[in-house]
């Protein structure tokens, strides 16, 4: 039996696993009773279940593999015959997750974070410590988890309805999928806001990375004021900066025109460019531009043969900073635009405040995929530019 | 030895003795001192630096360091009323509120020849509503005014009309008060084809005349330039009932002077000079009082010359629920007293919003930072997802959790832990707003306090450990001690986010749970008080600011970091 070979002493299965997972099992019968309507059989049949579990997986089945798959299955049949389908999904999961509990108390790997040495209590609150954290991770992802599978909901409401909770396919649809590729308002949202992104990243992302550029040169006057002034648009709270934005821009006519939104964008997306185009500048190795220089490649050619090609990636996130700035950005447009520069989150924002249609969960999910794609090009660009810099001597 | 002297004195001195070249400037390759040299390329290189930076640093002095300062302006910007009513403000100076009684004669006098002119330019409703905000009732004061201003005088000018009837004719009123050039001028332009011909000569008083008439004279020009802007000729438009008060007012006080000057219309001057002081007609006041008694209230009278300057602190003191009256500063009535405690919310609602941050970001910190560097990358990205999720996203999947028929409702209830009767009230209120904005702010408290524990070294805690230190003292005395500047940077970072947030309070705050930005953003759109929402705004600016020179010093404006 190698699976229950490790450095930790093995628990013991009666006076240790065995109440565990029944306490744990109590709870989920807890859960399940109260839905079904009676708490005290929930307990009692959860308790049983549980300290039967531990028992059957630890005496009889030493592949986890196969122990948790026979708990899920088992418990998954449970829950069909008392609530149907969703009461198979609900057993099934928790029979993967009480099986997964019963060999991780059983081979006593709860003890894997901490020193041998460690006190009962120590343990405890090392695990606690754990759950928390885990708990913590949870309210981070779950609300925006929730939105995906609700924005397939067929009727129009924000929450599940009973029909998806029982996995019907009736239950679910891409009506609002639809409805977001047919809408003209919606349509004229993504339109705009496809127009404005760009337009606010090209202009950033060019004067930011010459300013860049100038910034990181050793000698230049009033650093720290010229810096404090790239930045401020970061740190000017954003409603001050509409208000702002809008006083001025409505005094010299640009308020309610797409020029003006692309303006105030562009201000807004500079400071992240200064900042990642700065700190990929800080790896730059000056005596590449000098051996360039020395064998007679002007201040352009250098620029755009040696010195682009390696701050690029700097560029490039911060280029996908300024587009999501101004992608998601909807106080300043809000006030700077006017009706016809509704952009997709101010389209958002407004059917949020009348709570017109659950179109706007379909919006919310494709943004949430646009969202991973743009950390996974950036997390990818940074481990590039760090390779690259370790590459480069000095 | 000055730079100048070293230059001259330099490469001849050089070529001359041995003694001075050990001593003498060196040189650079061209032959020029090395010093020059070096602070020429020196100069050279900050002149590149700065060519480099300057067209982002105008680019966002024109489209965001302007717009911060027009609003700054705008908070303190008041010229309305002395531009609207400009020679009501100068009769009212030598007037004494503290006396009680409304002014003299002479301001209203003055304050119907402003009205006249603000009518007719449509800028006396503006004005109304500027100074409602002040004190409430002048707007529909200024509005009954407006729609019976142009009848006050009609008495006089009947009276005008019974000594002579040229006086309805307007071409002898231009006659007296235009320039001979401008009349010949207008002449001119009148017989011309309507067709093809140019703008209108622009109207131009009679040498001598203002000082002759000192109150017709510029009221004349304002109507000539009136008249004049609606493409229409002063020789041909009857005057304004109010002129002939002013002309009333002016020939008592000279009966002279403008018969001096009238030329062929010396004799009707003349005639009405004489005939003035005999006039049977109502005084100014009376009328005024006729169209609204209000205009006989001290209050309003005051209101005017409190907000006479250009330049006023009135919307600073509203915004801190004071308020500026004639008798000086007060406080604002009980009921309308929201603004300290929007500022109060705000602040309290922020540091909820700080600490709840801090006491989930913390352990999350402190597991991605303790944990095999291959571990926590993944785990880092279930941090930086919300981080690069859409605002709008996040805040509407709380809104769809939080609902009385949202998710967790519905979870409760079919747990039964919650009656379907007496679903929670978890949105529109301040729970909400601090449920939403710490999951939104909290990746900025999770990446400083990240980095900074990244660089704490592990054996310190390890060696307070084998010293006999029981984990709570290890981590209490050593390791929490040196992540404190970590949450130095991460609260205030969410302390400024947090401060000037508009969309997720406007979306689940409810009217418990907004904050001070709601407030600017009604006043701009809705209630159109601009300048109070620009002091609001400048308040809101200096705290973070200050804020932000805080962070500045603690952690540096060069350590801002993306993740």
């Amino acid at each position: 039996m190698t699976v229950f070979v490790s450095e930790h002493p093995l628990p013991s299965l009666t006076g240790f696993v065995m109440p565990l997972t029944a306490a744990l099992g109590g709870f989920f019968g807890l859960l399940a009773g109260s839905a079904g309507g009676s708490t005290l059989l929930g307990i009692v049949a959860g308790l049983a279940i549980g300290a039967a579990m531990a028992f059957a997986l630890i005496r009889l089945a030493p592949d986890r593999r196969i122990g948790r798959t026979a708990a899920a299955a088992a418990l998954g049949l449970v829950g069909l015959v008392v609530g149907g389908i969703t009461g198979m999904v609900a057993g099934v999961a928790g029979g993967l997750v009480l099986g997964w509990f019963v060999y991780w108390l059983g081979s006593g790997r709860y003890r894997a974070g901490v020193p041998v040495y460690a006190t009962g209590p120590q343990v405890l609150w090392h695990n606690t410590f754990l759950f928390i954290c885990g708990a913590i991770f949870f309210f981070l992802i779950a609300p925006i988890l929730t939105v995906i599978p609700l924005s397939f909901n067929a009727e129009d409401f924000f929450t599940f309805t009973p029909a998806m909770l029982a996995f019907d396919p009736e239950g679910y649809s891409l009506k609002h999928y639809r409805d977001f590729l047919t809408n003209p308002d919606w349509q004229q949202a993504l339109r705009n806001s496809v127009q404005i992104a760009p337009a606010a990243t090209i202009l950033s992302v060019s004067l930011g990375t010459l300013a860049a550029i100038g910034l990181s040169q050793s000698h230049v006057p009033f650093r720290r004021a010229i810096m404090a002034i790239l930045i401020s648009p970061m740190i000017v709270p954003l409603i001050i900066s509409a208000a702002g934005m809008y006083f001025f821009y409505s005094r010299i006519g640009l308020q309610g025109t797409y020029a003006g939104v692309v303006l105030a964008h562009a201000a807004l997306g500079i400071p992240f460019v200064i900042i990642t185009v700065t700190a990929t500048l800080v790896g730059f190795d000056k005596s590449l531009t000098r051996a360039s220089a020395s064998l007679g490649a002007g201040p352009v050619r250098t620029f755009f043969k040696i010195q682009m090609p390696l701050i690029l990636p700097g560029v490039i996130s911060g280029g996908l900073f300024a587009f999501i700035t101004s992608f998601d950005e909807v106080v300043v447009v809000l006030f700077v635009g006017s009706a016809n520069q509704q952009t997709l989150p101010w389209q958002m924002f407004t059917g949020l405040r009348e709570q017109i249609s659950p179109t706007i969960l379909a919006v919310a999910t494709i943004l949430v995929v646009i969202s991973i794609a743009l950390l996974t090009t950036v997390e990818l660009l940074r481990r590039r530019s760090e390779r690259l810099r370790g590459m480069t001597p000095g | 030895m000055t730079d100048a002297a070293l230059d001259s004195a330099g490469p001849s001195q050089g070529r001359k003795a041995d003694p001075a070249e050990t001593t003498g400037p060196m040189l650079a390759a061209d032959g020029t001192p090395l010093k020059r040299s070096l602070a020429r390329a020196l100069r050279r290189q900050k002149l590149r630096a700065l060519a480099l930076i300057a067209p982002l640093l105008i680019f966002i002095l024109v489209t965001f360091i302007a717009p911060i300062a027009d609003m700054l302006f705008r908070s303190v910007e008041n010229q309305i009323v002395a531009e609207t009513l400009p020679r009501t403000v100068q009769a009212v100076e030598a007037w004494d509120y503290e006396s009680g009684e409304a002014p003299a004669e002479e301001a209203y006098r003055a304050l119907l020849f402003d009205m006249v002119v603000a009518v007719e330019r449509k800028l006396h409703t503006r004005l109304g509503t500027r100074l409602n905000y002040e004190t409430t009732g002048i707007s529909s004061l200024f509005r009954k005014t407006g729609r019976g201003v142009d009848d006050i005088g009609e008495d006089h000018m009947d009276a005008f009309a019974a000594i002579d009837a040229r006086w309805e004719d307007p071409a002898v009123w231009a006659g007296l008060m235009g320039a001979p050039e401008w009349l010949a001028a207008q002449a001119d332009w009148a017989a011309a084809d309507p067709a093809n011909r140019g703008p209108e000569p622009a109207f131009a008083l009679a040498p001598g005349i203002a000082d002759a008439l000192p109150a017709t004279a510029p009221l004349y020009a304002d109507f000539a330039a009136f008249v004049q802007s609606e493409n229409d000729s002063p020789v041909e438009e009857d005057p304004w009932a109010p002129l002939y008060v002013a002309l009333h007012t002016d020939l008592i006080a000279d009966p002279e002077a403008a018969a001096r000057l009238a030329g062929g219309n010396a004799d009707l001057v003349a005639a009405a000079a004489a005939a003035a002081p005999g006039f049977e007609v109502d005084s100014v006041k009376a009328a005024f009082l006729d169209i609204d008694e209000d205009w006989g209230d001290a209050e309003v009278w005051g209101t005017i010359k409190a907000f006479a300057p250009a330049y006023t602190p009135g919307y600073f003191l509203s915004a801190v629920d004071l308020q500026k009256t004639p008798a000086g500063v007060t406080q604002q009535p009980e009921n309308q007293q929201i603004y300290i405690m929007l500022f109060e919310r705000t602040l309290f609602m922020s540091l909820m919003i700080m600490g709840s941050c801090i006491l989930l970001g913390y352990p999350i910190a402190y597991l991605l930072a303790t944990l095999p560097l291959r571990v926590s990358n993944v785990l880092l990205i279930l941090v930086l997802l919300p981080f690069w999720t859409s605002l709008l996203v996040r805040t509407s999947a709380w809104k769809v959790l939080l609902q009385q028929q949202g998710v967790i409702n519905d979870i409760l209830v079919w747990l039964g832990l919650v009656n379907d009767a007496e679903r929670l009230v978890m949105i529109n209120n301040q729970f909400g707003t601090i449920v939403a904005m710490t999951h939104i702010l909290l990746p900025f408290m999770i990446l400083p306090l990240y980095s900074v524990m990244k660089t704490i070294p592990p054996t310190y805690v390890r060696a307070a450990k084998s010293l006999g230190a029981t984990n709570w003292t290890a981590f209490w005395r050593v390791y929490f001690p040196q992540s404190v500047p970590g949450i130095g940077a991460g609260c205030i970072l969410v302390f400024i986010l947090a401060i000037g947030y508009y969309i997720t309070p406007e979306l689940v705050g409810g009217t418990t749970g907004t904050f001070i930005s709601n407030r600017i953003a009604y006043h701009i759109s809705s209630s159109l008080n601009w300048g109070l929402a620009a002091a609001l705004g400048t308040i809101l600016l200096a705290v973070v600011l200050l804020l932000y020179w805080l962070y500045d010093r603690i952690v540096g404006i060069d350590n801002v970091s993306l993740g």
